[in-house]
């Protein structure tokens, strides 16, 4: 058996360890050993965005990076978007946009969403889905994803 | 979309029940659930399209340290070829166990062979390339014309086919043969001035839904199974475990827990008896996950057809005969949705002579499962293409031949319904309304087509109980798992009756042991049917509160009467009380009020769509693009708007991508090559316009507030309307799904 | 997965020791977005991953007008189109990591990483040929260079020894009037593996008129991506003029030797290598001219 290693990170502000098989993507270690079940598995290679995480500022597929890799950097998940008594703008959005349906895609969109407001608050419409290719939605047509990231950005 | 003046809560957009859970990474999905002594399962699969399976060897597998328990066929009871009863149709128990764990033949790529319980998830897939098996490959048959010629490898040496009544004697691919008939088919055609008759072939697309299978099984010491899931029906999961574990039903409690899409998927069950047997085993509880390629390869897509479809008019435009013959693949097993494609292929139009024969085909693939209004968008693909031709021939608008043959409240369907107050005329006159369709799409290269599309919908059982908080608000509890926000929609039926607002009604899915009987969400049934449950539940909160009333003030309760929100006493004292105020005074007046009803409602009726297309078609590369899209819809009543249009929006982004792109590509060998996201493609939303949907209300008369099911019509129309489109876009007319850019290519002589 | 050891390389020389030692064991993890699921499906056997995004050689990104573009292996192609000099210098190259992925792939997935995947359909290759890039590889014999078109050697495989890593990618520094341009062919519009891409660049005369030279090369129509000599010899001191621009297509064409797979057809990749070969060669040329005089 390959031996764990450790690993320091920062997860949503806080400071965590754990220790990790090399073979353990991001994506499992959040879900199975952290219990943040927010990200989620929909094809586990890159291609549905289920489980888009925010890696050192930057979006990712969590399911692509070992956990091991994230020794010393910061995670931001799908958990820490809210505040304890108030959801991000993204949040609020999406629900009185009614863009979501099934919600398990919902994680993954609100965290592409995140990042690309974060980077250019006041995208058009084709920027938006341009950003957002990468995560697939079956339930909506994405219609309503689509204008609640533009409403959101407008609240913002 | 009709004014909202009679009610308060029915066709307002309130934020779901289950929204902040959610959009927080809260809710709590099948893949999600956690417990204590968790091991993890894995399933083998078949490497071979056909195959019989000589022997498994699992030694190897079993030496592996972590593994702590193998199960395959030998682990299912004995299953005998008698008839299953699932609720909604009875199956032969052989089959339905034999895709579980393949016992004698492997049928399909995908097909599972045996399963591995791990102390993680790599030991369990480790330990499957360490099962030995030896197969004896079989040539595979992947196509239903192919399957259906006298030489044919044969898939099923017991099946004869039944045809209308008779059975054939040689073994054979064709499982049932089914005929409609209505009218004289000869003598429609000799009336037609114009007769189109064309072949039409449709790939193999999966539902899609982002998450994969799940199941998590326990078995307690003394016998009780509990099963914690994704499903569509939790009470269908408990029937399907109890036939082929051979368990007892009282025994067996499923859980199902937040469900990330189904689209019909998710109602036949794979790895969840697979779980129950590892649990068995092993005395622990065993989650088995499926991935993404377990999902396209080992779970239900739904059929490949090939159909012929004969239509004639005269030259005013009335169609005068229809005849079409649907041969769909049912994958490994019988039982292809080709019925449900007879019921829906010409029922949007009241034609007097219509011959319609279909054919369920056993083929070397997964063996299929419903998929969002099943059979009828093959069926209609071939039904709207050669109405938009008929219509081209006889120099009419597209959307003017399917005024004139449009079916209205009484018109016969050839399988026998006759219809109820229906919409499609609104819908078709709402197309044409539409500053869509009236405006001009002239540019070079690009095209616009119409379609319509007709979905039956069903009732079936629901159960619902109400229960009274001292606040004014009350519980909700519901047997219909939610998919697409139907807490919401569920809860505003009783919120209407109740005077309450949609807030105060706490929506709770719960387990089998906690509620009666609910059938699968499924069939666009459940805001209609659970929610005519809730809404009769309602109603007994309200009689059983009259009674409050009554008792609290001293009166007969035949003076309580009961609106806006105020119960008030007629004939004598002069007394009002608000329901918030009446629910503090419960305890006093007799205990807890729980309301409660069960439903098995047949008024379903029927949905219709119309849709509105503009493409734009590169014709150096064969690419189409959706420039715009409009579709409308009758909802009878849209008890949540944004939901229903929600449901419009995501059945024809489906239809778009079984238009344009999706579909199971074979080899030879019979292996499926593009088993993942990237090569399936699914769209994205870069290949996407906005989608206007179009909400049009005729009330249904078999629901208290009019409610039609709306989530499986608007896959309907969007194939053939994108390949009319193609066609006024390009002058070709496609005849085979998906319409990729190899298939235009070739269409129009560039390759 | 399969089990594998993961070592964060500090230095080339601790990466290349580890390579060299390893053998064919060993693999290095950069971005890891086809490394990983490359694992995960079994597609490729591995007991080491190498990270070496520790080592400073490898994310070096610089840019000088003399000199040209120094790109180190592991840098993602988000850092490369936020980067004005190299939006500026070199469009074609862009173009290429703006359609790998998604937005989240971008994140990680690199263009030393797809040179090094060695895809037959990689996006970032014909690019690198046609800006005439060489590749920067250290060994245990120290740095040798190579030309980009000679990286691959087959699908999956290439010109990289045993204990060789790639540390970095060179453009030069783009000529007067010249520009590249690359786009691909895929059914959807994002997140699809290309059927056919192709990448050109062109050197036009002061008066915009004239093509004094061009560079062509193709993905996905045959083992590896490839430099369409004669197409691009056969446009140098030319007009532009649709006449030429269909000779190159044509010689394009000629070179290609596709395959059919679920990704496309034979028949439909030699044809779009005709339609983006056109299409290439006049988005490299409307670039020039749209920039300044």
């Amino acid at each position: 058996m390959v031996r764990k290693l450790h690993v320091q990170t920062a997860i949503n502000g806080e400071t965590v360890e754990f220790l990790c098989e090399p073979r353990q993507s991001l994506l499992e270690v959040l879900r199975d050993e952290l219990h943040l079940t927010g990200a989620k598995e929909g094809c586990n290679n890159g291609n549905c965005g289920a489980c888009s995480v925010i890696l050192d500022g930057r979006l990712v597929n969590s399911c692509l990076v070992l956990g091991v890799e994230i020794d010393g950097k910061s995670v931001e998940t799908i958990e820490g978007v809210a505040e304890p008594e108030k959801l991000h703008p993204i949040q609020d959005a999406f629900l009185e946009n009614a863009a979501l349906q099934c919600g398990i895609c919902t994680p993954g969109f609100i965290m592409s969403a995140k990042a690309l407001l974060d980077k250019n608050p006041n995208p058009t419409e084709h920027e938006v889905r341009y950003w957002l290719a990468g995560n697939l939605c079956r339930c909506t047509g994405y219609d309503k994803i689509v204008r609640a990231v533009l409403d959101a950005a407008s609240a913002t | 979309m009709s004014e909202n003046k009679e009610y308060k809560v029915i066709g307002t957009r309130p934020i779901r029940h289950d929204g902040v859970d959610k959009v927080t990474g809260r809710a709590i999905y099948g893949a999600d659930f956690q417990i204590t002594g968790l091991l993890h399962g894995r399933v083998l699969r078949s490497p071979h399209a056909h195959a019989k399976i000589v022997s498994i060897d699992t030694s190897r597998a079993e030496a592996l340290p972590g593994v702590k328990g193998i199960v395959t066929a030998q682990d299912l009871p004995a299953a005998e070829d008698k008839m299953a009863d699932l609720g909604e149709g009875a199956v032969n128990l052989k089959y339905l166990c034999d895709n579980i764990l393949a016992s004698d033949k492997a049928l399909y790529k995908g097909h599972a062979i045996a399963a591995v319980a791990a102390t993680n998830p790599h030991i369990a897939g480790e330990a499957c390339t360490l099962l030995d098996v030896e197969y004896e490959v079989l040539p595979p048959v992947l196509e239903v014309r192919q399957a259906m010629e006298p030489d044919a490898p044969i898939l099923h040496d017991n099946i004869r086919t039944s045809s209308l009544g008779e059975t054939g004697e040689k073994p054979s691919n064709v499982a049932s043969h089914l005929q409609h008939k209505k009218g004289d088919i000869e003598k429609g055609f000799t009336e037609a001035d114009v007769v189109i008759e064309r072949e039409f072939v449709t790939g193999t697309v999966h539902q899609g839904y982002i998450e994969p299978h799940n199941a998590t099984a326990l078995y307690n010491p003394d016998g009780q199974l509990t099963v914690w899931c994704s499903t569509q029906g939790a009470f269908t999961v408990r029937e399907q475990l109890a036939e082929i574990l051979q368990y007892p039903i009282s025994k067996i409690k499923v859980v199902p827990l937040e469900i990330g899409g189904g689209f019909g998927g998710k109602i036949n069950v794979y790895i969840k008896p697979v779980a129950a047997l590892l649990a068995k085993k092993t005395g622990k509880p065993v989650k088995v996950l499926m991935n993404r390629a377990d999902v396209f390869e080992g779970t239900g897509p739904t059929p490949a057809s090939y159909l012929t479809i004969k239509i004639g008019a005269t030259n005013d435009g009335k169609i005068t005969a229809a005849q079409t013959s649907l041969a769909f693949e049912a994958g490994a097993y019988p039982g292809s949705p080709v019925g449900a494609g007879a019921m829906c292929v010409f029922a949007p139009y009241n034609i007097e002579n219509v011959l319609i024969d279909g054919y369920d085909v056993v083929v070397n693939k997964p063996k299929t499962a419903p998929y969002r209004a099943p059979g009828a968008t093959n069926a209609a693909f071939g039904t709207e293409t050669v109405i938009d031709e008929l219509a081209e021939t006889l120099n009419m608008d597209p959307l003017e031949i399917r005024l004139k043959n449009g079916a209205k409240e009484g018109d016969r369907r050839a399988d026998g319904p006759v219809f109820p107050r229906i919409g499609f005329i609104e819908t078709i006159e709402a197309a044409q309304e539409h500053p869509h369709y009236t405006s001009s799409n002239g540019k070079k290269h690009h095209g616009r087509g119409v379609a319509s599309g007709f979905w039956f919908n069903i009732g079936l059982e629901s159960s619902v109980t109400i229960s009274v908080n001292p606040d004014g608000t009350v519980n909700l509890v519901e047997g219909s798992t939610d998919i697409g926000g139907t807490r919401a929609s569920i809860a505003m039926q009783a919120a209407e009756v109740l005077g309450i607002p949609a807030e105060s009604v706490n929506p709770t899915v719960v387990d089998t042991n906690s509620i009666g009987y609910t059938a699968v969400t499924g069939g666009s049934r459940t805001t209609y049917a659970t929610g005519y449950a809730a809404y009769e539940a309602a109603q007994d909160v309200v009689k059983q509160m009259k009674a409050r009333a009554a008792k609290l003030w001293d009166v007969d309760e035949d003076n309580i009467q009961f609106a806006d929100g105020e119960f008030s006493s007629i004939n004598g004292k002069e007394e009002q009380i608000s329901f918030r105020d009446l629910s503090a005074k419960l305890s006093q007046t007799g205990g807890p009020v729980v309301g409660r009803a069960t439903m098995n409602p047949a008024g379903a009726g029927g949905a219709f769509a119309t849709h509105v297309v503009d493409v734009a078609v590169d014709e150096e590369t064969g690419k189409v693009e959706i420039l715009r899209y409009t579709a409308t819809q009758d909802a009878g009543k849209a008890i949540h708007p944004s939901y229903v249009e929600g449901q419009i929006q995501g059945g024809v982004v489906q239809g778009i991508g079984w238009a344009l792109n999706e579909e199971y590509i074979y080899n030879d060998e019979g292996e499926m090559t593009n088993a993942s996201f990237l090569d399936y493609r699914m769209p994205t939303c870069l290949d996407l316009p906005m989608i206007d949907a179009v909400i049009v209300e005729v009330p249904n008369p078999g629901h208290p507030y009019g409610v039609r099911g709306v989530g499986e019509v608007p896959i309907v129309p969007p194939p053939a309307a994108i390949a009319n489109a193609i066609y006024d876009a390009i002058g070709v007319r496609m005849t085979e799904l998906p319409m990729s850019p190899d298939r235009i290519l070739k269409a129009l002589g560039k390759i | 997965m399969q089990e594998f050891e993961y070592i964060n390389a500090k230095t080339v020389s601790e990466a290349v020791t580890l390579l060299d030692e390893k053998g064919d064991k060993a693999r290095i993890l950069a971005g890891g977005t086809d490394l990983i699921v490359q694992a995960r499906e079994g597609r490729r056997t591995l007991d080491w991953m190498i990270d070496i995004k520790s080592i400073p050689e490898v994310n070096e990104l610089s840019y000088d007008s003399n000199t040209g573009l120094t790109l180190g292996a592991a840098v993602p192609c988000y850092q490369i189109y936020a980067d004005d000099a190299v939006c500026n210098a070199y469009p074609g190259l862009v173009d290429a990591t703006i359609i790998i992925g998604g937005t989240a792939i971008q994140g990680r997935a690199g263009v030393g990483g797809n040179l090094c995947n060695a895809s037959p359909a990689a996006d970032c290759i014909p690019p690198l040929i046609v800006l005439n890039a060489t590749c920067v590889i250290a060994g245990p014999n120290g740095e040798r260079e190579i030309p980009s078109e000679d990286f691959c050697t087959a699908p999956g495989q290439t010109a990289l020894e045993k204990g060789e890593m790639l540390v970095s990618i060179k453009i030069p520094a783009p000529q007067q009037n010249s520009r590249s341009y690359y786009l691909r062919f895929i059914p959807r519009n994002e997140m699809d593996i290309a059927v056919v891409g192709a990448g050109a660049a062109i050197v036009l005369d002061e008066a915009k008129q004239r093509i004094i030279s061009a560079r062509i090369a193709l993905a996905a129509v045959a083992p590896t991506p490839l430099y369409a000599e004669e197409a691009s010899a056969l446009l140098a001191d030319r007009e532009i003029s649709d006449t030429a621009i269909d000779e190159a297509a044509q010689a394009a064409q000629n070179i290609a030797r596709p395959i059919s797979d679920m990704r496309g057809t034979a028949e439909q990749r030699t044809h779009l290598v005709g339609v983006l070969t056109r299409r290439a060669l006049n988005g490299a040329i409307q670039r020039v001219k749209d920039d300044a005089a």
